[in-house]
């Protein structure tokens, strides 16, 4: 499904990925887990193609064929879904329209049939109940003068519309409480499947604890220092960043 | 929310030249450039108009000899050589005109068919009167029976100065005079043809009036003249849309407009003018120099314009609203867009006069490439105005970082009992946003179109359907290239 090798970025012309290598199949769900500055969200704006990082090195394979070739959308298009640590606000524009041009977008690439308003209500009806989203966000403009727990459900509610085959949640933790944490969580073991791949960026382990994943990859200075099964996140829990960072250090040294 | 009008706007962006670019070969009976009474006498003798509309054109002509243009609005362009333009062009029929459509040259209709405008169509579905303006002179008019057993007159102007001659003498200048300014003397002086609308007393006009405009025989001034009167009581709501055919040399468009509403009387006048703008480096283009005004003359009127303003190189129109009866009401809502190197200086003037006038403003304007967008709006309260109430809104989009956004206000307040509220704000397609769009599987394009229709909602919202969905395309079309 995905293999990244030897990915090198920077951002600015300062190296932040220094050769990463992850491989995810179908149906796995990958969590990665750094400290502040690491590269955990380079890392994902990089697989979504955002302008404001170089890639400098390596490649990503994604269903077969050169991920890094394709545009920001006909990466999306081919079912590769960002959720945004930080959801931009896009004044003016409904969220059930954005929506709408989004799955229509994607279905148009599929060589599917674009839905038209009464069809796409209808999916609509079908996938509030996944985050517990509020009508009334969908009529409003997108993300405009959400709460951050706001933003986030929407996030995980585009996700459940345009049904993606890779699904990178970036920090979406960051900024929850304990209800809105288990609501998005929920929301992401419900679109578990085995023909989606998920990877999950967070700092901290919590979020693990509702989503549960089937491995951990830890990053520090821009490289997968280590790489285990749940355990290693609560080990992380456990005794923090810190010992990882000084065994990198030693290793370079 | 307009449903389709997304997919719409996709489909739009694959078209990459100004998509309605194409001349139409047609035998035009043109008299030679350049301008002096004689050629006056001509274009009135042409028309076999009746003798006040010429001694009206000369003393127009006369006038604009001792006018100079207007230096003050905020473009740029060389100077206009004004003998250079052909003053008079029509195509050429071989009756005196064409009573239905099957007298209309087949050529013509092909190049409706192209802008969009299957007329027999839209006899049928849309239920749109059309009064087809080619080059300067009607070839078709639709729904005129139907209108007509309303007493709704919905013509050529000059079939109106044949057949109304005494409705054209009592209104022609009452509200635009021929003195009015350089390009309104100009056009009173040469003007070709145009539309004319009466609504008589009571009567609520069933169905949207429209004409569509189009500049086509090379190097012809276009010179319309449109007039509309709403009797009493009555309600009327006009469509005017526009695109031309791509053309190197640049076209001077002087149009005039003029609207009267008596009393409780309502008149609408919708405008999506997408003419030439230009090419990517500026080259050619239609400068649209044009004057509108309405006058809500009786009580309880009103007067309301909606524009969307895409094309031209330069445009330079500020439809205003004389609110002179008591209670009367003036509304003024517009998107202006300039790419490339468009310029656009508009707004509006809202002239309070009678007691308890009210006026609201909503001025959009986007700037992208290296266009320049004025809004320049005058609201003037009258000293005998009492409680007079304006709402100004001007916002102001720019996309990338070579564009200006220019807001020039002018309030000027002589009563005390006045409410004159503005505001104003600037804004920027943030990459951030765009790229959020992206990820959603949209082009960058498509966000911006999406993004740039958002900001707009509350003037499209004003516009017929059928006329916010095509407002939507062109804000597409318009602002192709100017990503990156």
């Amino acid at each position: 499904m995905l293999e990244i090798r030897d990915l090198c970025a920077s951002a600015e012309g300062k190296p932040i990925l220094k050769g990463i290598d992850l491989s995810i199949d179908k149906g796995e769900v990958h969590a990665i887990m750094g400290p502040n500055g690491s590269g955990k969200s380079t890392l994902a704006g990089v697989l979504a193609g955002r302008e404001t990082f170089e890639v400098t090195g390596g490649r990503v394979i994604y269903q077969g064929t050169d991920l890094l070739e394709l545009s920001p959308e006909d990466r999306a298009r081919a079912g590769l879904f960002l959720a945004f640590q930080y959801p931009v606000e896009i004044p003016g524009v409904s969220n059930l329209y954005f929506l709408k041009a989004a799955v229509n977008a994607v279905r148009k690439h599929r060589g599917e049939d674009e839905l038209d308003a009464m069809d796409f209500m209808e999916l609509v009806r079908k996938k509030t109940g996944v985050v517990k989203i509020d009508e009334s966000l969908l009529h409003r403009s997108v993300n405009e003068g959400f709460s951050g727990g706001e933003k986030k459900r929407n996030e995980i509610f585009q996700m459940a519309l345009l049904e993606p085959a890779l699904a990178v949640l970036d920090e979406t933790d960051s900024g929850l409480d304990i209800d809105a944490l288990k609501i998005v969580a929920d929301g992401v073991n419900t679109l578990r499947s085995p023909e989606r791949s998920v990877l999950v960026v967070t700092h901290y382990q919590r979020l693990l604890n509702y989503i549960i994943p089937d491995f951990v990859h830890v990053l520090v200075g821009g490289r997968i220092v280590r790489s285990g099964g749940r355990e290693l996140a609560l080990e992380l829990e456990e005794k923090g960043y810190g010992w990882l960072e000084a065994e990198v250090g030693a290793t370079n040294g | 929310m307009k449903p389709d009008s997304t997919s719409d706007t996709v489909k739009q962006f694959t078209q990459q030249e100004y998509k309605w670019g194409f001349v139409t070969d047609i035998e035009a009976d043109a008299v030679p450039p350049g301008l002096n009474e004689d050629v006056v006498r001509v274009i009135s003798a042409k028309k076999n108009e009746p003798e006040f509309m010429l001694e009206w054109r000369l003393k127009a002509y006369r006038q604009w000899l001792k006018m100079r243009e207007p230096r003050w609005a905020k473009v740029e362009f060389e100077p206009i050589d004004y003998q250079s333009i052909v003053y008079y062009s029509a195509p050429k029929t071989d009756k005196d005109g064409p009573k239905s459509l099957d007298e209309v040259d087949p050529e013509l209709l092909r190049t409706y068919e192209k802008l969009g405008i299957p007329l027999r169509e839209q006899e049928l579905l849309a239920g749109v009167a059309v009064d087809a303006v080619f080059d300067s002179v009607s070839v078709a008019t639709t729904y005129r029976e139907k209108l007509g057993e309303l007493g709704i007159i919905f013509c050529s102007f000059s079939e109106a100065l044949q057949e109304h001659p005494e409705l054209v003498k009592k209104w022609l200048g009452t509200v635009v005079p021929y003195s009015d300014n350089f390009y309104a003397s100009l056009n009173a002086a040469v003007f070709s043809d145009g539309s004319f609308v009466y609504v008589p007393k009571g009567v609520r006009c069933p169905m949207e009036l429209s004409t569509y405009f189009r500049i086509n025989a090379a190097n012809t001034g276009q010179f319309e003249r449109t007039l509309i009167v709403a009797d009493e009581g009555s309600y009327v709501s006009y469509l005017e849309g526009c695109t031309a055919p791509m053309r190197d040399e640049n076209q001077l468009h002087a149009a005039v407009v003029e609207l009267i509403a008596l009393d409780d009387a309502e008149i609408k006048y919708s405008t999506v003018q997408n003419w030439y703008p230009g090419d990517k480096n500026g080259k050619g283009g239609i400068y649209n120099f044009v004057t509108k005004r309405g006058k809500c003359q009786g009580r309880n009127s009103k007067i309301s314009w909606t524009q969307v303003e895409t094309g031209s190189a330069i445009t330079w129109k500020y439809p205003g609203c004389i609110l002179l009866g008591d209670n009367s009401v003036g509304e003024f809502y517009s998107v202006a867009l300039t790419n490339n190197h468009q310029q656009a200086d508009t707004g509006t003037k809202m002239i309070h006069v009678g007691n308890n006038t009210r006026s609201t403003i909503v001025s959009k304007g986007i700037s992208a490439g290296q266009g320049q967008n004025t809004y320049r709006g005058q609201v003037k309260v009258l000293k005998n105005a009492h409680n007079a109430r304006n709402y100004s809104q001007c916002d102001s989009m720019l996309i990338g970082d070579k564009c200006g956004a220019h807001t020039f206000p002018y309030l000027d307040v002589s009563n005390t009992s006045a409410t004159v509220e503005h505001e104003a704000t600037t804004s920027k397609i943030g990459e951030d946003q765009i790229f959020y769009c992206q990820q959603r599987g949209l082009s960058a394009e498509d966000a911006i179109s999406m993004i740039v229709n958002g900001f707009c909602k509350e003037v499209f919202r004003e516009l017929p359907m059928e006329f916010a969905v095509e407002a939507q395309k062109l804000l597409g079309v318009s602002l192709e290239g100017s990503v990156g």
